[in-house]
C-alpha cells in the first residue's frame, strides 16, 4: 500500500483473508486496512472479489481463511445480526409487505425502541435523504432513486459504525446517478461514519473516495488515493481498468524508451504536433498516422498508427476543431508528444490490461 | 406459447375437440345437481320424472350424515395443520441448499401421492395392525397427513424460490436473528401459499376415501358414508344431496386457492 | 456528533432466542438438520416403515388351516401369486390402464394444445381453472354420477332411445368380452368412468409442455416452409410428448391400483385392486394381498425408470 499511515482508528481490517467456493478462489490471501471516517471504494470488474470482501466484512459469508476485525475485535464467525455494520443492497432490498416508516424503522423496532421514538427518528432519517411525508407509502409506489435513498435511510438510521454500500447506484439512470454521488457524499461528510462503496464503475470510484482499492481475479492490485490510483498506477491492470490508457510494450516501446519494459501513457496527456514542428525538452515524441478519428462533442478520439508499429490512443479537447475539421485530419501525418515524466513504467506481470 | 400467432384462429376441429372435452368434464357435475332434485326415489330415470327439494331436507335429519361430515372435517383440519408445519419444515430447509440427500427426500415427500392410494392405504394398515395400534381418528389423521404434505410443500417451495434473498440479508443486517427474521420477513411472504397449499390439502383430505377405509376402524368419514350409501339402493337422492354437498364444500377452498397463488406470484 | 448518536442507541437486547440463532448461524447443517428432523421422523417412520412392514409381510404365508399369518420368510405367497387366475387378473388391469392411458392422451390433447396456443390470457386462466375444478371434487361423487348417466334409465339410454338408435347401444353392448348387460356394469362402462376421472391428470402436464414450446420454433419451422400439418407432427408433437408421458405416469399408475370403480361400475371380473382389497379384507390373507400389491409398485418402478429416460420428470 502506497497511502499515509494515518493516526485514525482502523475501522474494517482484513488479515491474510482468503474465501473459497467450492474449488473457486474469490478471494486469494488478501489484507486491507480501512480507517475511521473515510469513504473507501473497492473498485473491479465483476468476479474480482469485491463483493465478497464486503459480503465478508457484513457476516454474510464466513472466510475460509484468515480474519475480519471491526474496530480491533474479531467479528469471524459472529453473524450479521451481531455486527455494528449496515448494508445498502444493490437491489435496496425494502420489505414489500411494509410501509415506507416499517421499512425504515425496522431496525429500531427490533432494538425494542419506543413507538414514539421511532416515528421521530424516522421523520428525521426521511428528512435526511429528502423524502418527507413518504411514511405511509408502499416501496412498489416508489421509483428506483427513491427507492435507493430509503434503503439508506433504513440503513443509517442504526448509527451503523461502518456502512456498506453494495453497487447502491449501478440501477440509476446517468444523470440521476451523477446526483446520487453528490448526495451520498454530502451525507457521508454530516454523518462522519466510514462508508465501504462496492462498484465496477471506476469514474464512480474516481470521484467520490478518499482512498480506494483496485480488486482483480481475487486479489488487490493496488490501494491508494485516487490521484495516486491514476497517475501512479502499478500494473498494467490499474492503468487499464482506472481510465483508458495506452500501453505499450516490446519492441514498440524499446524503439520510444529503449528499453522492453511495458509503460502506460494516457491518451489526454499527449499532444498531436505537426512532424515539422521543433522538438522541446523533456518531450518523448514519435511519428505516426491518424488512421481513426471519432468526435465525441467535448473532445475528439485519435488512433495514431505509430511509424514501425503499436497504435496509440490520443484524447484532445476541441478548443478549436469541430466535427469537420477533425474528420479532415484522417490520414495525415503527424507526430505524437506527451511530457516524458507522464509516462509510467509498470509492475512485470502478466495481467490483462482492461484498455 | 403466447396468446396471439400466425394464424389467429384455431381451426374448427381443434375448438370442437377441445370443448368437447371440457363438456366432457363438466356435464356429470350438472347431472348431479339435476339428480338431486328428483321425485323418484330409487331409479335413475331421466329425464326426471319431477322436481323437489324434499332430499334436502331428508338429509338434513340423518344424524349418521352429520356424524360422518363433523369427521370429515376434523380429521381434514387436524390432518392439514400438521402437513403445514411439517410441509413447511421442509420447504424452508430445501429451498436453497443443494446438498446430498435433497432429491431423495423430495421423492420420499411425492411418494405418497405417486404410489396407488391402496398400496399407502395397505401398508399403512398392517404397519398399524403389526405394532398393535388400534383403529382410531388418529389413525385415519396420520395416513391423511402424510400425503397431504406434499401440496403444503409444493406450494410454501415455489414461493421461497421466489422471493428476493436479498430481503432476508437485510433484515439481518438491520439486527434482526434468524427466528426474527423468520417472523417479520419469511412468514408474511409465504402466508398465501402457505394458506393455499393448506386449502388444497383440506379438500384432498376432505374428499379421500380410499387411504381413509383402510385406516379407519368404525368410523365414517364422509367419503365413506357416501360410498356405504352407494352400496345401498334406498334413499339416492338423498346421496345426490350429500354429494352436491361434498362438491360445494371442496369447490370453494380451491378457487380461493387458486386466487391467492395467483396474487402472491403478480 | 456521530459518536455521541452511536451511544444514544442501545443495541439489541441479548437473549437467548438470540444465542441460539447466532449458534444456528454458525452452523447451517445443523440448522437444516434441526428443520429436518421432525417431518423426516414422520416419513421414515410412518411412511417408509409401513411400506417395509408391507413389504416384509408379503414374504410371510397365511396357514390355511387356521387362518393365522405364519411369520416366516419364505417364497411360498409368491408362488401362491403367480398362478394362472392371479396373472390374468394382472394382464386385464394392465390392458385397462394401457387403453385408458392412450384414450386419455387422445382426448386431452386438442384441449391441452387449445389453451396453449389459441387462448388469451384470461381465456387460459379460466379454462385452466375450469380443469382444475373436477380434478379436486370429490372422485367418489363422480364415479357415482356416471352409475346414474349409465344407469338403464339414465340420460345416455334417453338419448338412444329417443334418436331412435337404440340398436348401437345394444350393439356396443353385444361385443363379448367388453360389453355387458348394461353400461354401467361392464368394461365398456368401467373404461369410460376411468378416463373421466383421470382426464385432468392428462391435460395438465401436457399442457405444460406445449406452453413451454417457443413460439420462435414455430416461426422458424413455417419460415423454413413447412405447412401447419407439418409442423405439428415435426416439431410440437416430439416437444410435447414428455408431457404426455408425465400424464401417463399417472393415468397408468392410478388405474393400476383402483378398486373403487371395478367394484361399482364392475361385472364381478377381478382386477388387481379389488383383489388385493379382497385379500385382505375378508379373507384375512395378508401376506398375499402385501404380495399383490408389489406388483403394481414394480409396474410403476419400471414406467418411471422408462418415463424419466423420455424426459417426463422435466415436465412435471
Amino acid at each position: 500500500m502506497s497511502s499515509q499511515p494515518s493516526d485514525r482508528p482502523i475501522a474494517v481490517s482484513l488479515q491474510a483473508v482468503s474465501k473459497l467456493f467450492g474449488v473457486v478462489k474469490a478471494l486469494d490471501n488478501i489484507s486491507l486496512d480501512i480507517y475511521d471516517g473515510e469513504f473507501f471504494s473497492m473498485l473491479g470488474p465483476s468476479g474480482s472479489g469485491k463483493t465478497t470482501s464486503l459480503r465478508l466484512v457484513a457476516g454474510f459469508e464466513q472466510a475460509s481463511s484468515g480474519r475480519v476485525l471491526l474496530y480491533d475485535k474479531d467479528v469471524t464467525g459472529v453473524p450479521p445480526f451481531d455486527r455494528d455494520v449496515n448494508t445498502v443492497f444493490q437491489d435496496y432490498a425494502l420489505f414489500p409487505h411494509m410501509t415506507i416508516e416499517q421499512n425504515v424503522g425496522y431496525g429500531l423496532m427490533i432494538r425494542k425502541l419506543p413507538k414514539p421514538e421511532i416515528t421521530r427518528r424516522v421523520g428525521e432519517m426521511l428528512e435526511m435523504v429528502r423524502l418527507p411525508g413518504y411514511q405511509k407509502r408502499k416501496p412498489s409506489q416508489l421509483s428506483g432513486g427513491q427507492r435507493q435513498r430509503i434503503a439508506l435511510a433504513r440503513a443509517l438510521i442504526n448509527h451503523p459504525r461502518v456502512l456498506l454500500l453494495d453497487e447502491p447506484l449501478g440501477a440509476l439512470d446517468l444523470k440521476l446517478r451523477q446526483q446520487m454521488q453528490i448526495e451520498l457524499k454530502a451525507i457521508q461528510r454530516e454523518v462522519g461514519i466510514t462508508f465501504i462503496f462496492v462498484t465496477h464503475d471506476q469514474e464512480e470510484a474516481l470521484t467520490m473516495s478518499d482512498r480506494m482499492a483496485v480488486f482483480s481475479h481475487g486479489k488487490i492490485e493496488q490501494v491508494g488515493t485516487p490521484t495516486e490510483i491514476y497517475e501512479r498506477p502499478r500494473t498494467a491492470f490499474v492503468a487499464g481498468f482506472v481510465g483508458t490508457t495506452n500501453i505499450l510494450s516490446g519492441h514498440v516501446a524499446e524503439r520510444i524508451t529503449e528499453s522492453a519494459a511495458a509503460f502506460s501513457i494516457r491518451p489526454e496527456k499527449i499532444r498531436l504536433v505537426s512532424p515539422d514542428a521543433p522538438n522541446e525538452s523533456k518531450t518523448t515524441r514519435v511519428g505516426g498516422t491518424i488512421r481513426d478519428v471519432i468526435y465525441l462533442g467535448m473532445t475528439t478520439r485519435y488512433l495514431i498508427e505509430i511509424d514501425g508499429g503499436g497504435d496509440l490512443q490520443v484524447i484532445a479537447q476541441n478548443t478549436e476543431t469541430d466535427s469537420t475539421a477533425a474528420q479532415a485530419t484522417r490520414g495525415q501525418r503527424v507526430d505524437a508528444a506527451w511530457p516524458t515524466s507522464a509516462m509510467r513504467l509498470l509492475d512485470v506481470d502478466n495481467r490483462e490490461s482492461g484498455a | 406459447m403466447p396468446s396471439k400467432d400466425l394464424s389467429n384462429r384455431a381451426p374448427w376441429s381443434l375448438k370442437i375437440a377441445a370443448f368437447g372435452a371440457l363438456i366432457f368434464l363438466h356435464f356429470p357435475l350438472l347431472i348431479i345437481l339435476l339428480y338431486a332434485f328428483t321425485t323418484e326415489e330409487s331409479s335413475f330415470r331421466f329425464p326426471p320424472p319431477g322436481l323437489t327439494t324434499q332430499w334436502f331436507g331428508k338429509l338434513f335429519e340423518r344424524q349418521d350424515f352429520w356424524d360422518a361430515l363433523g369427521l370429515s372435517l376434523q380429521v381434514a383440519t387436524i390432518a392439514t395443520s400438521i402437513a403445514m408445519l411439517l410441509g413447511t419444515l421442509i420447504a424452508l430447509a430445501l429451498y436453497r441448499t443443494s446438498f446430498f440427500g435433497r432429491d431423495t427426500i423430495t421423492l420420499l415427500v411425492i411418494l405418497p401421492i405417486a404410489l396407488p392410494g391402496i398400496v399407502t392405504g395397505i401398508a399403512l394398515r398392517s404397519a398399524f395392525s403389526l405394532i398393535g395400534i388400534p383403529f382410531t381418528t388418529w389413525t385415519i389423521i396420520i395416513g391423511h397427513a402424510t400425503f397431504c404434505i406434499v401440496t403444503v410443500y409444493n406450494n410454501v417451495v415455489a414461493r421461497l424460490r421466489r422471493t428476493q434473498h436479498s430481503q432476508i440479508e437485510a433484515s439481518m443486517d438491520l439486527g434482526a436473528s434468524t427466528w426474527q427474521t423468520f417472523r417479520y420477513i419469511v412468514l408474511p411472504n409465504i402466508a398465501t401459499s402457505l394458506l393455499a397449499g393448506g386449502m388444497l390439502a383440506f379438500a384432498l383430505s376432505f374428499d379421500e376415501v380410499i387411504v381413509t377405509t383402510f385406516t379407519a376402524g368404525q368410523q365414517e368419514t364422509l367419503p365413506i358414508w357416501i360410498f356405504s350409501q352407494l352400496v345401498r339402493p334406498r334413499d339416492r337422492p338423498v346421496t345426490n344431496v350429500a354429494a352436491l354437498f361434498v362438491i360445494a364444500v371442496t369447490f370453494i377452498p380451491i378457487i380461493a386457492a387458486h386466487y391467492m397463488t395467483r396474487e402472491a406470484s403478480e | 456528533m456521530a459518536a455521541e448518536q452511536a451511544r444514544s442507541l442501545p443495541a439489541p437486547r441479548p437473549s437467548l432466542l438470540r444465542k441460539i440463532s447466532a449458534w444456528f448461524y454458525r452452523h447451517p447443517n445443523l440448522s437444516l438438520m434441526a428443520l429436518l428432523g421432525v417431518p423426516m421422523l414422520w416419513m421414515v417412520v410412518v411412511y417408509l416403515g409401513s411400506l417395509s412392514a408391507l413389504l416384509i409381510q408379503s414374504f410371510f404365508r397365511l396357514d390355511e388351516f387356521s387362518g393365522r399369518v405364519i411369520r416366516e420368510f419364505g417364497l411360498r405367497t409368491y408362488e401362491q401369486l403367480f398362478t394362472a387366475a392371479h396373472i390374468d387378473i394382472m394382464l386385464r388391469t394392465t390392458l385397462m390402464a394401457l387403453a385408458v392411458t392412450f384414450t386419455c392422451a387422445l382426448i386431452a390433447f386438442p384441449l391441452a394444445y387449445y389453451m396453449a396456443r389459441y387462448a388469451s390470457f384470461r381465456m387460459k386462466t379460466i379454462l385452466y381453472l375450469l380443469v382444475l375444478l373436477p380434478l379436486w371434487s370429490s372422485y367418489l361423487v363422480r364415479v357415482y354420477t356416471w352409475k346414474i348417466i349409465l344407469s338403464q334409465e339414465g340420460i345416455i339410454s334417453w338419448f338412444f332411445d329417443t334418436f331412435r338408435i337404440r340398436f348401437i347401444l345394444d350393439g356396443i353392448l353385444s361385443i363379448p368380452g367388453i360389453g355387458g348387460t348394461s353400461l354401467s356394469f361392464s368394461f365398456i362402462g368401467m373404461f369410460l368412468v376411468f378416463v373421466y376421472i383421470w382426464l385432468p391428470y392428462m391435460i395438465i402436464p401436457i399442457n405444460a409442455a406445449l406452453e413451454r414450446v417457443p413460439k420462435s420454433l414455430i416461426e422458424a419451422s413455417s419460415d423454413l416452409g413447412g405447412r401447419p400439418g407439418y409442423t405439428f407432427r415435426r416439431v410440437i408433437l416430439p416437444l410435447a410428448f414428455p408431457g404426455v408421458v408425465a400424464g401417463s405416469i399417472f393415468t397408468f399408475s392410478l388405474t393400476l391400483g383402483d378398486y373403487i370403480i371395478p367394484q361399482v361400475m364392475g361385472n364381478s371380473s377381478p382386477f388387481i385392486g379389488i383383489t388385493v382389497f379382497t385379500y385382505q379384507g375378508t379373507a384375512g390373507n395378508i401376506p398375499l394381498a402385501a404380495a399383490f400389491t408389489v406388483v403394481p409398485v414394480v409396474i410403476m418402478v419400471v414406467y418411471l425408470l422408462i418415463a424419466r429416460r423420455l424426459g417426463a420428470f422435466d415436465a412435471l
